[in-house]
């Protein structure tokens, strides 16, 4: 047992408001600079959609992450032969269209412009030639137009989906989507990690974030194709990748991170967990329907006498230790198996997990039948002629299966498909929300509330932990943040004997191209 | 007159190949230690893809094999010689040499007309990029001049030219051979010591840290900070060691 502790995060879709007040945070802090300004290190995607950069989800385009052949796994568009192979031109880059052309507006012609018989208008100019263009795209640019054609209907997660599924959900697509924030998901297996040649990104071992060395990068571009969330970014101005970095100054000092810190929804968790690193190849390598659940072996009880004395072996920090058990992400994820990870079949080992959205809270929709309408709950509604927009709580617990969203998608999003998972997971938060019911309103019988909690695997206790770390919980129940260790992290940096009595630490290079 | 072009023979072919080693090491070591954020490929792909294919890849497969050409006839020049013994195999030589550094040259063509007409490329091209475009494509013309009007180079090159750069070496300079050479070697000499004064300077340097040991070294790194057996340990000693990660 190789024990290293790890920042997790989890995000419950279900209170995300798509208000991009995440980016935005991200934005002004950390890529507000020439040949970052296109870099996203947390958008926010609504779904179903394509998403930024568009379509990153099929990897027959972008050939990302890690796939298995006989047993084991090898990247699938970089690694030691193809990288070096492609080095002098990788086939499977993405280029700046991909994502978008970024822009600005000439605003200064608003108020410069002659008196003319009409308003004059900024034009936008791109940020990278200075020319103006016409915009075609940006980060957001399917932001709540689900409903379109364009960006709907080319989600790749509908794949295996049958056509009637496909066109019920064209049908809902008018009225509901979601939205999925991504940030990166510092992964225990790296897909960046293992295919930078010269080596310049790393996980750091004390808290599992991982970096890019600006010093080291050479432009090789692997990271981007091989990462398959596309969080790793070609700064085309200094030649060097970035990425999400997880705000680790502000980490290192106690602060969350900026996105979650500002996150309108608090939809962000944060927290320690602690695994197992001898099982990394082994779990990543596993079939896909079992990644999920190898995924979560590896997550080991922070309470069990013997994970501490190995903890403790490892360097382990007692702080850090307690973090882990008073973590947010250690419940949702493992105590009570409410969040998955994003796309595990790339095998990355992510550890970002989402809450999947219930969505609608409490709804359901089907083709009208006859005579139905009459045994229908006063509050049913009817949606157009055909459709029946079903909101009583009578057979909440069996709609989990006709819900707006059919489970195969959200199961090709979150569990590799298999819908057993996801549907486990909708079990359970219906059960809370079924038992918050008969809590707040009690119009539900004794026994119908305790079945369905029963049902889903849990009881009251559990159904109100979740209630309440879901919806009342303060800031600093949502991240557990370890104790810094700031005169350790400061080393992370520096060796302090050296730079006592100095202004700070870091190096000061002005960025640019060459020199 | 003579004494002029002796001097001339003095300065490029002893004194420039001193210089330019000297410019090259001191150079690249400062450049290495103190300017790494800005030590990269400075790859452009991201900007524009397709038309790169066709100028970077004939490019630096071209180069790969004439610069491995030039090495050889360097380090082994006997081997060389020996393997020029039969006509055909010195044909074959040289015909493969040729048809790279046509490779080179038709690469540099579309790396150049790339880098004028692009407009997001322009915008990331800057003089440095222009300089060592000009300078290789003088490389690359004047060796493929030299390669069809003054054959055969493989032959020569290994019992003229490789003498010449080991007195260099030696410390012992003597250019007596090569000084009897015609221009456009002459040229084509001085134009490499020029690449070698300017690789330090240049995106050039990526060639220096061209990423061999990726083949060997672990996919997944991880990187501690402390030791990490040992950091709780009271027995251990406070050592005075610089982070691995900056
Ligand atoms: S999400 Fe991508 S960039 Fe982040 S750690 Fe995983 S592979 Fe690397
Ligand atoms: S700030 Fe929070 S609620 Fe708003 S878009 Fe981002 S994740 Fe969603």
């Amino acid at each position: 047992m190789d024990i290293r502790s790890q920042i997790s995060m989890v995000f419950h879709l279900d209170k995300c408001i798509g208000c991009h007040t995440c980016s935005i945070a991200c934005k002004n802090i950390w890529t507000d600079r020439k040949g970052a300004e296109y870099m996203w290190w947390n958008n926010v995607e609504t779904k179903p959609g394509t998403g930024y950069p568009t379509k990153w989800e099929d990897q027959s385009i972008y050939k990302g992450g890690w796939e298995k052949s006989n047993g084991t796994i090898s990247l699938r568009g970089a690694g030691k032969k193809k990288g070096l192979l492609n080095i002098f031109h990788n086939p499977n880059l993405p280029v700046i269209d991909d994502y978008y052309e970024p822009f600005t507006y000439k605003y200064l012609d608003l108020i410069e412009s002659p008196a003319m018989d009409d308003q004059p208008t900024a034009r936008p100019v791109s940020l990278i030639t200075g020319k103006p263009i016409d915009i075609k795209m940006g980060p957001n640019w399917d932001d709540d137009l689900s409903g379109t054609p364009d960006y709907a209907r080319k989600d790749p997660n509908l794949a295996n989906l049958s056509p009637a599924e496909q066109e019920a959900m064209f049908q809902l697509e008018r009225m509901a989507f979601y939205y999925l924030p991504r940030i990166c998901n510092h992964c225990l297996n790296p897909a960046c990690v293992a295919s930078c040649p010269s080596g310049a990104i790393y996980k750091r071992g004390e808290d599992g974030v991982v970096l890019i060395n600006q010093k080291v990068c050479r432009a090789w571009r692997m990271c981007v194709t091989a990462c398959p969330y596309k969080k790793s970014y070609y700064n085309w101005h200094t030649g060097k990748s970035e990425k999400c970095i997880l705000c680790y100054p502000r980490l290192e000092s106690g602060h969350a991170p900026a996105c979650m810190h500002s996150c309108v929804g608090r939809i962000r968790y944060l927290g320690v967990m602690l695994y197992d690193a001898d099982q990394i190849e082994k779990m990543a390598s596993a079939d896909e329907k079992d990644l999920v659940d190898a995924q979560l072996s590896m997550i080991l009880d922070p309470f069990d006498p013997e994970v501490i004395k190995a903890a403790k072996a490892n360097g382990i920090a007692d702080s850090t230790i307690k973090a882990a058990q008073y973590s947010p992400t250690y419940k949702f994820v493992k105590k009570w198996g409410l969040a998955l990870p994003l796309h595990p079949e790339f095998r990355t080992l992510p550890m970002l997990f989402y809450v999947p959205p219930m969505l609608p809270v409490m709804a359901t929709l089907g083709q009208k039948r006859k005579g139905q309408t009459e045994k229908m709950d006063p509050m049913a509604k009817s949606w157009n002629d055909d459709w029946l927009y079903d909101t009583t709580t009578e057979d909440l617990f069996g709609t989990i299966d006709e819900a707006r969203f059919p489970l195969q998608y959200m199961a090709n999003l979150f569990s590799a498909g298999d819908t057993e998972k996801v549907k486990k997971v909708m079990k359970k938060q219906m059960a809370v929300r079924v038992h918050r019911r008969d809590v707040t309103v009690g119009d539900l019988s004794k026994d119908k509330v305790s079945s369905i909690l029963k049902g889903a695997g849990i009881d009251a206790e559990m159904a109100n932990d979740i209630y309440n770390l879901t919806s009342l919980a303060k800031f600093d129940e949502r991240f557990v943040i370890p104790a810094a260790h700031r005169e350790q992290a400061i080393e992370l940096m520096d060796f302090t004997g050296d730079t006592k009595g100095s202004t700070g630490f870091g190096f000061k290079e002005t960025p640019g191209r060459g020199i | 007159m003579d004494s002029f072009f002796t001097a001339l023979d003095n300065f490029f072919l002893i004194g420039l190949p001193y210089l330019a080693l000297t410019v090259f090491l001191v150079g690249s070591i400062w450049r290495y230690r103190s300017t790494k954020f800005k030590y990269s490929s400075l790859s452009s792909q991201f900007l524009e893809g397709k038309q790169l294919f066709w100028g970077s890849v004939p490019f630096h497969m071209g180069m790969l094999v004439v610069f491995l050409g030039h090495l050889s006839a360097l380090l082994i020049p006997r081997g060389v010689l020996l393997w020029n013994s039969h006509p055909l195999r010195l044909i074959a030589l040289e015909v493969t040499g040729f048809i790279f550094g046509l490779a080179i040259l038709i690469g540099l063509g579309n790396l150049i007309y790339r880098r004028l007409t692009n407009p997001r490329i322009k915008v990331v091209t800057n003089n440095m990029d222009w300089i060592i475009l000009s300078l290789l494509t003088l490389q690359v013309i004047t060796g493929l001049w030299v390669a069809y009007n003054f054959r055969w180079g493989s032959s020569w090159f290994a019992s003229v030219l490789t003498p010449y750069v080991y007195s260099i070496f030696k410390l012992q300079p003597d250019i007596s051979a090569v000084s009897a050479l015609p221009w456009v070697i002459k040229l084509h000499i001085v134009g490499a010591y020029t690449v070698v004064v300017l690789i330090p300077f240049s995106r050039l340097v990526h060639f220096l840290v061209v990423p061999i040991n990726y083949i060997w070294r672990p996919y997944q790194q991880v990187m501690w900070n402390w030791d990490r057996k040992s950091v709780r340990s009271t027995s251990t000693a406070w050592s005075i060691k610089r982070p691995k990660n900056n």
